[in-house]
């Protein structure tokens, strides 16, 4: 590419204007009222998340699909042996670009319901969006971990400032649960990069690790993306901030922070530790199918509606899970295409509550009903994202769930007959919560005065709503992009 | 025959402190009172020539017959506890004018605590080391209890001293057996003494006597309690310039006088780390006064710190350089925290005092937060790269048990370290600090500004790092 560092201006382009909005404030500290500053912040962080999703596709037209391997890339000496490197493949092609897509809506969904410390807010927003954009860029792994790491303090912020009654709890468990995993896999990075003398990913993907060395770092680095993804029994911590966090900290939670576990799995327990990978297939599938019964079952019985979607989520990262441990070829695809589509149909459910929770300010399930009559257009488009999360042909959520298993099916029948179960739950829990939201009697008389979806609420669904039904037609354009990738990640196991 | 030239550069920054110190006590003998604030200025300048002389000589040499050598890994820490100390001073004097006990001895006795510093770092001799030693703890006991008439900082000071008078004769008693055994005083010939149990019995009790000094466990409960008495601008001193000299002198004398004896010393300071990283990291949980809770975190950071010690000279003393420097940076950035926490005329010192702070007081509030995750070890900022040094050092070595302590440890740490951004950034904000000193937020705002340049920027840093640690392997 020569000269100019595109992947570093896209990564810390939200971080300037983060800068710039905390120096413009103090700069007009007492002349504006807070209230007209923060409006202001948040237009200033619109515009630079949207400036980073164009910088973002900037970046995709510059990206040879066709060419595996890493792309664009960027290196300078830092310190030590560690290098601040980096570059993307097909797959941290897409999580980028899913990123810079979910921040925006974050924020528009964000316009009116945050009303207390906007300016900060908005900040912390614009922080964080660097931060996952680092993860996905990174190739040197301390500077992976240091953006993995770093990206605790503002979601734990945004957590325990702006979230429900509970945050502070919240807050705690999410980043002390999440914490206590990274700081395992942080003793892992640094004996890599002892041993192999690089901390590279090139380097450490060609490295062989002795068989028992790979036992030791794969269980090092799964006790941090485990807890990330999450897998059962570590996921208790994402309910907790699922249902606390505000709407766009659980989009974001849900939309990308979870997809950071699976990427990890992908980036380095699969080529850098192939031996391992496969010690520990056979529990990986038994906690992947755990994950998506137990899950599933304990969805069908909340009666919060962010907790229901937050034990969707459990379940549906349980998928991944297992078409990344299947090793083949369609189930590390669909790993993959799961991931991107989880992550636009959870953030629009959760956006969607979102929604009725600002016009009722509560999540219980059991408060509303009928809602079809007075928000029909709401109840079409949640109708919607309901048979994504199911995983109805035609929507993405098909295409993911089915590949997963085709993939599965060819590692462990048991395994694809397992999940199956839980395609059949899905449906379940997820009617059962639109048909006690949307139809039957209105008996909540609060719910009277409800009005249908908003301009700006619907410029926040209807993307999330075309990127559903684009990827669940034509699922081959994320597969043209992740299948150099894929193929590189399962020859690198091979050995080759 | 005396070879004035390497005299003069090995002890050029002592020679300044102990002739500015002794000039001072002239100058306050004769001009009285209106010496008083100048003083603080005019000492805080001294340090920062010191370090001047204590860089200009960087490499270091040998003087008076091998009772005084110095070697870039020293010359390193003279530097950085120079630096810190004066910058302690320079923030004092607002608060001991408020609390009018300003007064130029103060300016004196952090000089000549500063003076022990450089004799302790430069000791090559068992003699030399116990000197400096109580040059540093004499000035230090005193000004512990600088606030002679509250009860705390006397209290403080009596208990400081007491206790350190028995780490003194501990200290003592072991060199006299190691010299008693080996038959010198110098660390060199100690150092080619055969080992013998008399001789490992004096270096434990020397080890002892150290552990007391940098306050590791289980000889750390004084620290809570000094650091809660002594006066603010007084603890903001003991957190940062003597605990990096201390750490590396403990070092730097296990390095090289029982070099040999590495295997036997090397599981005290193993245990003896562990200790201090569980009882820093359990004890600061339940505590509510930020100087007691900032002072279980110093004796965590030290257990830290003491992990490179146990990797060796040849893995930890780079590790050991990086993390206390980083560590005492943010050290002093807290506690000039903890100066500005005022109102009513008075100090507070309860930690919910901090309540909101990011909406009264939003520039310190972000500058606190990035010490605070600087001194966690969490990324962007230095101590991370200290703690990831401490990590590496210590796998490197081999010490996995001590690895994993660590870990834990630091997670346990988290908790309360996150209580206080979580104070700062949720709780309702109380009414605003009075006024802070224009000193006190220089320091604040710059040492945050440092931790994340030296994050950034680490190379040139970790290059002057690798030079000193090289100094001390020969």
């Amino acid at each position: 590419m020569g000269g100019f560092w595109i992947l570093s201006t896209m990564t810390f382009l939200p971080l300037l204007g983060a800068l710039l909005i905390v120096i413009v404030r103090t700069a007009t500290a007492g002349q504006a009222s807070e209230d007209d500053q923060g409006r202001k912040a948040m237009a200033a962080a619109l515009i630079v998340s949207g400036a980073t999703f164009i910088a973002s596709l900037w970046v995709f037209a510059n990206f040879d699909t066709s060419r595996a391997g890493y792309q664009l890339v960027e290196e300078a000496q830092w310190y030590g042996t560690i290098t601040y490197k980096m570059g993307v493949d097909g797959m941290s092609m897409l999580l980028i670009l899913l990123t810079t897509f979910l921040t925006p809506l974050c924020i528009i969904a964000s316009w009116t319901s945050i009303k207390e410390r906007v300016t900060e807010y908005a900040v912390a927003f614009l922080v964080l969006e660097t931060l996952m954009i680092g993860v996905f860029c990174a190739m040197d792994l301390v500077l992976f971990y240091i953006f993995f790491e770093a990206g605790l303090i503002p979601m734990f912020i945004i957590i325990g400032v702006w979230g429900g009654v509970d945050r502070i709890y919240a807050a705690f468990k999410f980043f002390l649960y999440t914490l206590l995993g990274s700081l395992f896999m942080l003793a892992a990075v640094v004996y890599m990069s002892i041993v192999a003398g690089s901390s590279d990913f090139e380097v450490l993907e060609q490295y062989a690790f002795t068989p028992t060395a790979q036992t030791w770092l794969w269980l090092a680095f799964a006790a941090s993306f485990a807890v990330k993804l999450p897998m059962w029994p570590v996921h208790t911590w994402l309910p907790d901030a699922h249902v606390q966090a505000p709407t766009a900290g659980s989009v974001i939670l849900a939309g990308i922070l979870l997809k950071m576990g699976g990427y990890g799995f992908l980036r380095f327990s699969l080529p850098m530790f192939p031996d391992a990978s496969q010690l520990f297939q056979p529990a990986m599938f038994v906690l992947a199918v755990i994950a998506i019964v137990y899950a599933s079952l304990v969805a069908f019985r909340q009666t919060d509606m962010k907790k229901l979607i937050a034990y969707s989520s459990v379940a549906h990262m349980g998928f991944v899970t297992l078409g990344i441990f299947s090793f083949t070829e369609a189930g590390v695809q669909g790993a993959i295409f799961q991931m991107l589509s989880h992550g636009l149909i959870s953030a629009a459910l959760f956006l969607i509550v979102g929604v009725v929770y600002d016009r009722m300010h509560t999540r219980e399930i059991a408060a509303y009903g009928g809602l079809v009559v007075k928000m029909p257009i709401f109840a079409a488009l949640f109708m919607m994202f309901t048979m994504a999360n199911v995983g109805l042909p035609g929507t993405s959520g098909f295409v993911g769930e089915i590949l997963t298993m085709v993939g599965a099916f060819q590692a462990s029948t048991w395994a694809a007959a397992g999940a199956a179960l839980g395609v059949i739950f899905s449906a379940v829990y997820m009617l059962r919560l639109y048909r006690e939201t949307v139809f039957g009697e209105i008996t909540n008389p609060k719910l009277e005065t409800m009005t249908d979806v908003s301009a700006r609420e619907m410029s926040t669904l209807i993307p999330l709503a075309i990127g559903v039904i684009l990827l669940g037609i034509a699922p081959w354009l994320i597969f043209d992009i992740t299948e150099s990738t894929t193929t590189r990640i399962l020859t690198l196991m091979a050995g080759g | 025959m005396m070879d004035w030239e390497a005299i003069f550069a090995t002890i050029a920054p002592e020679l300044l402190l102990v002739s500015a110190g002794l000039i001072g006590v002239l100058i306050g003998a004769i001009v009285g009172d209106r010496f008083n604030g100048v003083s603080f200025r005019l000492g805080a300048l001294v340090l920062f020539l010191a370090a001047g002389a204590a860089l200009y000589n960087f490499e270091g040499a040998e003087a008076f017959g091998g009772l005084v050598t110095t070697n870039a890994f020293v010359n390193f820490a003279k530097v950085v506890s120079f630096i810190l100390a004066g910058v302690a001073l320079f923030m004092a004097e607002g608060f001991m004018r408020r609390h009018e006990t300003i007064r130029y001895e103060y300016s004196l006795l952090v000089i000549f605590a500063a003076l022990g510093m450089g004799m302790i770092l430069s000791a090559s001799d068992l003699m030399t080391l116990y000197i400096g030693i109580e040059t540093l703890s004499l000035s230090s006991y005193v000004l512990a209890s600088f606030h002679r008439d509250s009860a705390r900082s006397a209290e403080a000071g009596l208990k400081y001293f007491v206790l350190g008078a028995l780490a003194s004769g501990m200290l003592l008693y072991g060199a006299s057996l190691v010299y008693g055994f080996s038959g010198s005083t110098r660390f060199e010939a100690i150092a080619e003494a055969e080992l013998s149990i008399g001789l490992l019995f004096g270096m434990v009790l020397m080890i002892t006597g150290l552990a007391f000094k940098v306050s590791a466990a289980p000889m750390h409960v004084w620290t809570p309690d000094v650091y809660e008495g002594s006066p603010s601008p007084v603890v903001a001193f003991f957190a940062a310039a003597p605990k990096m000299a201390g750490m590396v002198v403990f070092a730097h004398v296990l390095f090289t006088a029982f070099g040999p004896a590495f295997e036997d010393w090397r599981i005290i300071v193993a245990i003896i780390a562990a200790a201090s990283m569980i009882v820093g990291a359990f004890g600061a949980l339940a505590q509510t006064n930020i100087k007691r809770l900032l002072g279980y975190s110093s004796i965590a950071n030290v257990g830290y710190a003491l992990v490179a010690v146990a990797a060796g000279a040849e893995l930890g003393a780079g590790a050991l350089l990086l993390f206390m420097t980083a560590y005492a940076i943010a050290s002093l950035g807290l506690f000039g925290g903890v100066l500005a926490m005022r109102r009513r005329g008075g100090m507070v010192e309860d930690i919910q005092e901090l309540s909101g702070l990011v909406r009264t007081q939003t520039g310190m509030a972000l500058a606190l937060t990035v010490l605070i995750i600087s001194v966690s070890g969490f990324p962007l900022a230095v101590g991370f790269l200290g703690k990831l040094a401490l990590l590496q050092a210590g796998l490197d070595a081999g010490l996995l048990p001590l690895v994993i302590i660590l870990i834990l440890s630091s997670v346990v740490a988290f908790g309360y370290y996150l209580r206080l951004i979580l104070i700062m950034w949720v709780n309702e904000p109380k009414e605003a600090f009075e006024r802070v000193d224009g000193s006190v937020m220089l320091v604040i705002t710059t040492t945050a500004l440092i931790t994340i340049a030296l994050f950034v920027f680490i190379a040139p840093f970790d290059r002057a790092i690798d030079a000193a640690a090289a100094g001390l392997l020969g």
